[in-house]
């Protein structure tokens, strides 16, 4: 189902549907989410990737033309990258350990010990809540930074954009 | 949109849900699915709502701008000022079981409020960015 919506949103012209077709696309990730078990992350997904980034991206067509233009191009070069990165990618899941084969070394390294200590060292028994905020207490500021750094970053561009109109106004 | 009689009373009644949901995600974090980031992106999301809803006249009259930019520095200010407090009390940064004196306590008391300062900034950004891409919409209509 998700390919199909995927194969269709490349072939929509109208960007209107294009959007849509995300958001449906963003709902069917967080139900294989869910069915992985990963509540937390299907939430974010259904959260933002649904909501939130379908609302942006519908106010940003509000600000453009509803219609893709042709491309210039011949798509080939681009589509032969998209292959090959592909086929890259895949062939990098080969070496991988098979999917939660618990002799894995991503399980073998500090995972045991966040399992068996993390309720009796945080007190707190989602283990991960427990591993965000406390294990990795660095790694959650440096993306909170980073949403933080996002947030300015569209500010000060949004901003001066307006600012420049006015000037021109006047 | 503020014609439509059904929708405004429909949002009416759950917008408070979603703001309840939205800090149920908060605090209850620590022991079901959930934390600061979807908390926060929820509690975004039902602004923006209002926002498609009532117009955004009306929602920057709930949360205005300055509010939405000084949230985005506030909870980043608030999670390095958890680390900073643990440095105070005798810790390494980000370390929290210096923060009470029991140390789990003081583990679950950090996380919480490292989890109020992801959601504080998460739903500062997200609806920051909902009003520039929003109000820029209508700058151009009135152009």
């Amino acid at each position: 189902m998700m390919a199909a919506v995927a194969i269709v949103i490349a072939g929509q012209r109208n960007l209107f549907a294009v959007v849509i077709l995300g958001g449906i696309y963003s709902f069917l990730m967080a139900t294989v989410l869910v069915a992985l078990d990963a509540v937390d992350v299907a939430m974010t997904e259904a959260a933002v990737g649904a909501g939130i980034s379908t609302v942006l991206l519908l106010s940003a067509l509000h600000l453009s033309k509803g219609v893709e233009t042709k491309p210039l191009h011949r798509p080939f070069l681009p589509l032969l990258v998209a292959v090959a990165t592909g086929a890259v990618l895949v062939y990098g899941t080969l070496g991988l350990p098979a999917f939660s084969d618990p002799a894995a070394p991503i399980h073998q390294h500090v995972a045991p010990r966040y399992i068996r200590d993390g309720l009796r060292e945080t007190g707190v028994p989602n283990i991960v809540t427990a591993v965000l905020a406390s294990y990795r207490g660095y790694d959650t500021l440096g993306e909170t930074t980073v949403v933080f750094t996002a947030g300015i970053g569209v500010i000060a561009l949004l901003r001066r954009l307006r600012g420049r109109k006015k000037g021109a106004l006047r | 949109m503020k014609d439509y009689l059904v929708l405004r009373v429909i949002f009416k009644l759950l917008i408070p849900f979603i703001i309840l949901f939205a800090i149920y995600v908060l605090f209850h974090g620590d022991f079901g699915p959930g934390g600061g980031f979807q908390a926060g992106v929820i509690a975004a999301a039902a602004i923006i709502f209002y926002a498609i809803i009532f117009g955004l006249p009306d929602a920057r009259t709930v949360v205005p701008d300055r509010l939405a930019e000084a949230m985005i520095a506030a909870g980043v200010l608030l999670y390095a000022g958890v680390g900073v407090a643990g440095l105070l009390l005798g810790g390494n940064y980000l370390d929290y079981f210096v923060l009470a004196r029991d140390p789990v306590h003081g583990e679950e008391r950090g996380i919480f409020w490292v989890e109020a300062g992801v959601f504080i900034t998460v739903s500062g950004v997200m609806l920051k960015i909902f009003y520039m891409f929003a109000s820029r919409g209508q700058d151009v209509e009135d152009a």
